[in-house]
C-alpha cells in the first residue's frame, strides 16, 4: 500500500458542504475529546516510565557490569598494608582496567546516611573498600578470590551480581509493564472511541438512511462521521500529550540521595516520542470509527 | 429501465407480493394503486433497490440487483428520483440543502449548480422559503419540496409514493401538474395512490397506464377509471 500524502490532507481539510450533513453532537463530541486527552496524559506518564526504567536498566546492567568491590576487613595496623598488597595485586590481574582505594571522604559519603555526618572513619574498624574497574574482556572472578585468599587474607570480592542482577530483573520487567500500559491504554482509547462513535452513529440513523436513499455511496456517510471523530481524537490527545509533557516537566528532579529513582521523566531526544501519542491516538480513532461507520452502514439497505 | 421479472417478495414467511412482471419504458406514466397494506411501498422499493426480491429478478439500467454493490446502487438512485410517502428530510438543514441534498452527496459543486437549484425552487413554488427547515413547512410545501428534491439530478425515472397523502385537492393537482410536465419532459413516472380522483384528474391530460395490486398479483385496472 502506497501512503498518498494528498490522500490525507484532503481528508484531514474535508468537505465542509459534507460536513454539515450530519448535525453536530455536542455531548460525544466533548466525550470523546475528553477520552483521548485523558487517554494521551497518562501514555505521557506509562511512557516516561519506560524510558526511565530502560535506562535505569542499561545502567546498571552496563556500568555496574564493569564494576566491582574489594573489601579489607583486617585489623587496623594491618589495614594500609594489605590494602597495598591487594592493589598491588589487581594491577597485575588481567581483565582489571583499573583498581582505587577509595578515600576516607568517599568512605564517610557512603556511610552518612546511616550513621550521620562527622564519622571518625579513620579510627573505627571500618572496612577498607578498593573500587576495581573491569576492561572489556573482564576477569576471572574465582581465580582472583583464590589469589586474595593466598596474598590479602582480609579480602573478599564482591562482584555486584548477587544484588545487581534481581534489581535489572525488576528494572526490565517495569519497563515491559509500561509498555502493556501503553498498548492497554491505547486499546481503551479505541473501545472508547469506537462506543462514541457507535452512539453517533445510532444517534443519526436517520440521517445515514436519507444520505442513502438520495445517493450517498457508504465511503461518503463514512468519511462524515470518521473525520470528525478523528479530528476530535487527534485534538484531544495533543492537549493531553501538552499538558503530559508539562507535568513530567515539573516533576521534581531526583537527587542524587534518590539515585535508583533517576529523573522519571525524559531525557534529550526522549522528548520526541510524546508527540509521536497525538498522531498515533488519531490513526487509533481513525481504525475504530472506520470500523464502526462500516459495521453500521452494512445493517442498512 | 427498470424491469421486473417473476418478482415475489416475503416477509417473514409470508408472501406480499408475488409472480410480479412489468417494465418500466422511458416516457411512461403508470399509476399504482390498491389498498393500504397490499404492498404499494414495498413494490416501488423494489424498483430502486431498497429491497431485494425474495423470488425473481429486479434489474435497474440493465443490471439485476442481486449483482449490484452497495455503491452501484447508491449510483443507480442518482438516475431514480424518489419522493417518499414520509418525504426524508434531514431536519437541521434548510430547505434549499435538502431539495440540493443529491447534488452534495453526488460530488456536485454547488456553486455551479444554484441557478438550477433556484430554478427548481420556484418551480414547485418555494423559492421564499428556501431558508426554513423541513419542520417550519407545510404538508404541501413538503411534499413539493421532496418533488423538487427528486428531480433536481435530473433523473430518468421518478418515483412517488402517496405523493398527495397528507395535502388538499387544490395542491394535489398542483404537484400532478408539476409531476405531468415531468413526464412530457420525457422523465418516466410511476405514482403509488390510492386516490381515485388524481387519477382520473392525470387521465384527461397524459396517457397512464394504471396498475392495481390485488391478492399479491399486479393487474392492469379496469377502463372505468
Amino acid at each position: 500500500m502506497t501512503l498518498d500524502l494528498t490522500r490525507i490532507t484532503d481528508f484531514l481539510a474535508g468537505d465542509v458542504q459534507a460536513d454539515r450533513l450530519v448535525p453536530p453532537t455536542g455531548f460525544t463530541a466533548r466525550l470523546t475529546v475528553f477520552a483521548a486527552g485523558a487517554m494521551a496524559f497518562l501514555t505521557v506518564f506509562a511512557l516516561a516510565l519506560s524510558l526511565a526504567t530502560g535506562r535505569l536498566a542499561d545502567r546498571w546492567s552496563d556500568e555496574l557490569a564493569r564494576a566491582s568491590t574489594l573489601r579489607i576487613s583486617a585489623p587496623l595496623d594491618q589495614r594500609a598494608a594489605q590494602t597495598a598488597a591487594a592493589l598491588r595485586l589487581l594491577e597485575t590481574t588481567p581483565g582489571v582496567a583499573s583498581a582505587r582505594a577509595l578515600t576516607e571522604e568517599e568512605q564517610r559519603a557512603l556511610l552518612e546516611p546511616w550513621f550521620g555526618p562527622e564519622l571518625p572513619v579513620a579510627s573505627l574498624p571500618i572496612p577498607q573498600l578498593i573500587e576495581v574497574i573491569e576492561d572489556e574482556t573482564g576477569y576471572d572472578p574465582a581465580g582472583l578470590r583464590l589469589r586474595l585468599a593466598a596474598e590479602v587474607p582480609g579480602a573478599v570480592l564482591d562482584d555486584h551480581t548477587r544484588w545487581r542482577r534481581p534489581l535489572v530483573v525488576a528494572a526490565d520487567r517495569l519497563r515491559l509493564l509500561g509498555w502493556v500500559s501503553i498498548v492497554l491504554i491505547g486499546a481503551t482509547m479505541a473501545a472508547m472511541i469506537t462506543l462514541a462513535a457507535q452512539a453517533a452513529l445510532a444517534a443519526n440513523a436517520q440521517v445515514i438512511a436519507v444520505l442513502r436513499l438520495v445517493g450517498a455511496r457508504d465511503g461518503y456517510i463514512a468519511r462524515a462521521f470518521v473525520r470528525r471523530f478523528t479530528l476530535r481524537a487527534l485534538g484531544g490527545a495533543a492537549a493531553g500529550t501538552a499538558l503530559g509533557m508539562v507535568a513530567v516537566l515539573i516533576l521534581p528532579s531526583a537527587q542524587a540521595e534518590a539515585g535508583f529513582l533517576t529523573g522519571l521523566g525524559f531525557q534529550g531526544w526522549h522528548w520526541v516520542w510524546p508527540l509521536v501519542i497525538p498522531p498515533l491516538g488519531a490513526v487509533v480513532a481513525f481504525a475504530a470509527t472506520r470500523h464502526a461507520a462500516q459495521r453500521t452502514l452494512r445493517e442498512l439497505s | 429501465m427498470i424491469e421486473l421479472e417473476q418478482v415475489a417478495m416475503s416477509y417473514g414467511g409470508g408472501e406480499l407480493l408475488g409472480d410480479i412482471s412489468l417494465t418500466l419504458s422511458p416516457g411512461s406514466f403508470h399509476f399504482l394503486t390498491g389498498p393500504s397494506g397490499a404492498g404499494k411501498t414495498t413494490f416501488l422499493k423494489l424498483c430502486y433497490g431498497a429491497l431485494v426480491p425474495t423470488a425473481g429478478h429486479v434489474r435497474l439500467f440493465g443490471t439485476d440487483v442481486r449483482d449490484m454493490s452497495r455503491d452501484d446502487v447508491a449510483l443507480a438512485r442518482r438516475r431514480i428520483g424518489v419522493v417518499h410517502q414520509d418525504v426524508q428530510f434531514l431536519d437541521h438543514l434548510p430547505v434549499a440543502d435538502n431539495v440540493a441534498l443529491p447534488l452534495i452527496v453526488s460530488g456536485h459543486d454547488r456553486g455551479e449548480e444554484a441557478d438550477n437549484l433556484a430554478e427548481l425552487l420556484s418551480w414547485v413554488g418555494l423559492s421564499k422559503r428556501a431558508g426554513a427547515l423541513p419542520a417550519e413547512l407545510s404538508g404541501g410545501e413538503r411534499q413539493r419540496a421532496a418533488l423538487a428534491r427528486a428531480v433536481i439530478m435530473s433523473p430518468e425515472v421518478i418515483l412517488a409514493d402517496e405523493p398527495t397523502g397528507n395535502i388538499d385537492w387544490e395542491m394535489s393537482q398542483r404537484l400532478l401538474q408539476l409531476l405531468v410536465e415531468l413526464n412530457r419532459m420525457g422523465k418516466t413516472i410511476m405514482i403509488a395512490t390510492h386516490d381515485m380522483n388524481l387519477i382520473r384528474a392525470a387521465k384527461s391530460q397524459v396517457q397512464a397506464r394504471v396498475l392495481r395490486i390485488s391478492q399479491r398479483r399486479l393487474q392492469a385496472a379496469g377502463a372505468d377509471l
